[in-house]
């Protein structure tokens, strides 16, 4: 594809960049003839009200809210859709744990390796499968944690030797690795990290399924925090002062008994190290808290309408406004079809149920077979009622007022291809 | 019962008798409903239950129609216990007990320079978490422990805690607390791990992926796999030969005229339902074939309710129930 003049971000991160940037950057060659397939995604005004319209707008959206309600699937679809349709070069960040957006991107390869912590392009045969020819380009990757924080050690430590002891620490290997919610952090720092890069027009981010979403809002300022406190610096005075600081004695007293002298040793080490990359961390973490508070940066809360996740995503809503952040857009997943809420319909099924001998008599099938056929479908249709009426329930209790609300319906088929995405993409779009 | 699907799995009659039990599963499964079923199930068949909340959302109890749990268990349901895990509410009892600190006056700074440990280290949080379970299990307070446990992408993390600090850690209190934390995990008679999903792509895919990793990074045993959420089988093939015929535009005519109304929308609805069915049966086949045949694998029927509260509790464990052969 070709790009003048490369990334439409490179110049830097000041304000005022906003609007015609994206389209400026991604004059693509017209095909010479129309009718030949794939077909160009036509390039459509973006309309305010609508994702289409939040999207162009903004550089980051940060999808948000319950686990498993196809929070990953819409931040993909959302991507691909601006990649389609909006051209430049857009990016989804998906900070999961479970490697799932390789699968709805069809990036899984054997062992599902094909996507990483470096941002790979999705190769335009994926989308002209999917009988689209995008006008930009869509980037993914997936956050690995454990090289993230490397990265951010190699980054922010002062020389070359204590680089070499962090990452040779026994606690920090642990913190890297293994623990969960160290995920928090790496997200929103790796968005800062790619959107200071400059190098995509738009970024999309799936958040981590976290107990409390809001661990992922809260995770740049308890980091500074911890970075700043005066217990951290309490931990990391000499062994042997600490057993002659009368404030501290107690403390220390308790915590060799709990901890283990050694393991206390390789925490007062580990924070020792840690404390010459306090600037660099504090710094960094005010300046992700800013960005995710920035105009350019919004918040797409994705839910369903069971009870749980409303409850949920209601509570995000409500969090998003008492901290002033941007609720760009609420996205319905998988709402059952509204014909099962229809009184008329209701009223058929009823009668199908209560006279099926009535029903079937005469038709071109065994009288007892479509009785039965036909019991079994109102009654199925009574069911889906109950859960689709309870649906509407929740959408009415959803309280909140974002710029754009999308229901997207239940789908018959997974997405499981960028087909897929795009169907669901189209839903979401309008 | 219409929530069968195929090949009923094999009945694991052992479940009951663990003495641990972590229900875990990609949020929006149906964990915690899973986890108070379970609960229910167990009491009623005479054990004594804890059942905690990790997440502290509060849910649990809302399954049983009772207020919002404490770190202080409470009788929600006969022969049911449920608790919330707070992990400083954990740190006080685990010193209280272990060091018989004069408590009020240290453990405020402590508490809070444990908080900003576990910000860093954050194994520190699962540890304490992980260590009340087995604290109940050891202390046999109770005949059942069941954890509605963290999501699938993190517990993972708060199973292997107890390793990970007893790589960390090579001597101290700490290391002969995980020590017999260990001997209670690792031991398959006494504890356990439910995975919950739905037949759905991406809840199928997590679950075989968790099952690869907790036998790799654990040493927790995947005690069963639990279903959820089946769709009932509206008709066999050859009613679905007869479906297609009343599908025809003349036939789906005749019978709007007889019913007094468009009958469009209730075919529709029924052709939704088998297409949703077919897709599912599937993604299950595809559960199937990735796990361990030795792990035993439970259905759930769908449920068309509108509320959820004691009676549906009681559905699920009783559904629950009898897949376990009761």
């Amino acid at each position: 594809m070709a790009r003048a003049g490369g990334p439409s971000r490179a110049g830097g991160a000041g304000p005022g960049r906003g609007g015609p940037r994206r389209r400026a950057g991604t004059a693509a060659p017209r095909r010479a003839d129309p009718d030949q397939p794939p077909r160009r995604a036509a390039p459509r005004p973006p309309r305010a009200g609508s994702l289409d319209g939040l999207l162009a707008a903004k550089e980051i959206v940060v999808a948000c809210g319950p686990g498993g309600v196809g929070k990953t699937t819409a931040a993909a679809a959302s991507a691909a859709m601006a990649a389609c349709h909006h051209g430049g070069r857009v990016l989804v960040l998906t900070v999961d744990p479970a490697r799932r957006l390789a699968d709805a991107l069809g990036l899984s390869g054997p062992g599902g390796a094909g996507i990483g912590n470096r941002e790979v392009r999705i190769a335009d045969d994926v989308f002209r499968a999917a009988g689209i020819s995008p006008r930009g380009e869509l980037w993914a990757a997936m956050l690995d944690t454990r090289e993230s924080w490397d990265a951010l050690v190699r980054r922010h430590a002062p020389d070359e030797e204590t680089r070499r002891q962090i990452l040779a620490n026994p606690l920090y290997r642990n913190i890297a690795g293994r623990f969960v919610q160290s995920h928090d952090y790496i997200a929103v720092e790796r968005l800062y990290e790619i959107h200071a890069e400059g190098s995509y027009d738009l970024i999309v981010v799936d958040t981590p399924p976290t107990r409390n979403a809001l661990d992922f809002l809260d995770a740049p300022q308890r980091m500074a925090e911890f970075f700043s406190s005066r217990l951290l610096r309490w931990l990391v005075v000499p062994y042997r002062s600490r057993l002659v600081n009368v404030a501290s004695r107690p403390f220390y007293q308790v915590a060799d008994r709990i901890l283990g002298t050694q393991f206390l040793e390789d925490i007062a080490e580990f924070f020792v190290l840690f404390q010459s990359m306090h600037d660099g961390f504090v710094r960094r973490a005010e300046a992700v808290t800013r960005l995710l508070a920035d105009r350019r940066c919004t918040f797409m809360v994705v839910s369903t309408l069971e009870a749980t996740p409303v409850r949920e995503a209601e509570h995000f809503a409500r969090e998003l406004e008492r901290r002033r952040l941007h609720l760009g857009a609420v996205v319905l997943n998988k709402v059952l079809p509204g014909y099962f809420r229809d009184p008329a319909a209701g009223r058929v099924a009823h009668a199908l149920r209560q006279r099926p001998a009535e029903m079937a008599r005469g038709l071109p099938a065994d009288p007892a077979q479509v009785r039965r056929v036909l019991e079994e479908v109102a009654d199925s249709f009574l069911n889906f009622g109950v859960v689709a009426r309870r649906e509407a329930e929740q959408q009415a209790e959803l309280g909140t007022s974002p710029e754009v609300l999308a229901t997207v319906p239940y789908f018959d088929a997974d997405v499981c291809d960028m087909a897929g995405l795009l169907r669901l993409g189209e839903q979401m779009w309008d | 019962m219409t929530g069968r699907s195929g090949p009923t799995g094999t009945p694991a009659p052992g479940l009951l008798d663990l003495e641990l039990v972590f229900v875990t599963g990609k949020g929006g499964v149906g964990k915690t409903t899973v986890a108070a079923a379970l609960a229910q199930l167990a009491a009623e068949r005479g054990r004594r239950v804890l059942a905690c909340e990790v997440d502290a959302k509060g849910d649990l109890a809302s399954l049983f129609e009772a207020e919002p749990t404490g770190f202080v268990e409470k009788e929600v349901a006969p022969g049911v216990f449920a608790m919330s895990m707070d992990t400083e509410a954990s740190l006080r009892e685990y010193l209280k007990l272990n060091l018989r600190i004069p408590v009020v006056g240290r453990i405020g700074p402590l508490a809070k320079a444990f908080d900003f440990v576990a910000t860093a280290a954050p194994g520190v949080r699962e540890i304490l978490t992980v260590g009340k379970l087995c604290y109940e299990v050891r202390e046999r307070h109770y005949d059942l422990v069941v954890v509605d446990a963290p999501a699938t992408g993190h517990i993972v993390g708060q199973l292997a805690a107890p390793q990970a600090i007893n790589d960390l850690v090579k001597v101290g209190l700490i290391r002969t607390q995980t020590d017999w934390m260990l001997d209670i995990l690792s031991d398959p008679a006494r504890t356990g791990l439910v995975a919950v999903t739905t037949p759905e792509e991406m809840p199928v895919a997590e679950t075989l992926e968790l099952a690869d990793r907790v036998a790799a990074e654990t040493t927790v045993r995947l005690s069963a796999v639990v279903v959820n959420r089946v769709l009932p089988e509206l008709f066999g093939r050859r009613e679905e030969e007869v479906f297609e015929v009343l599908r025809r535009p003349e036939v789906a005519g005749e019978l709007s005229a007889r019913a007094g109304g468009d009958v469009g929308p209730v075919l529709e609805g029924a052709r939704l339902a088998v297409t949703l069915r077919r897709t599912r049966a599937g993604h299950l086949q595809r559960l199937r074939e990735g796990l361990d045949p030795a792990v035993p694998v439970l259905y759930l029927p769908y449920l068309f309710s509108r509320f959820h509260g004691l009676r549906t509790t009681g559905q699920v464990a009783a559904s629950l129930g009898e897949e376990l052969g009761f």
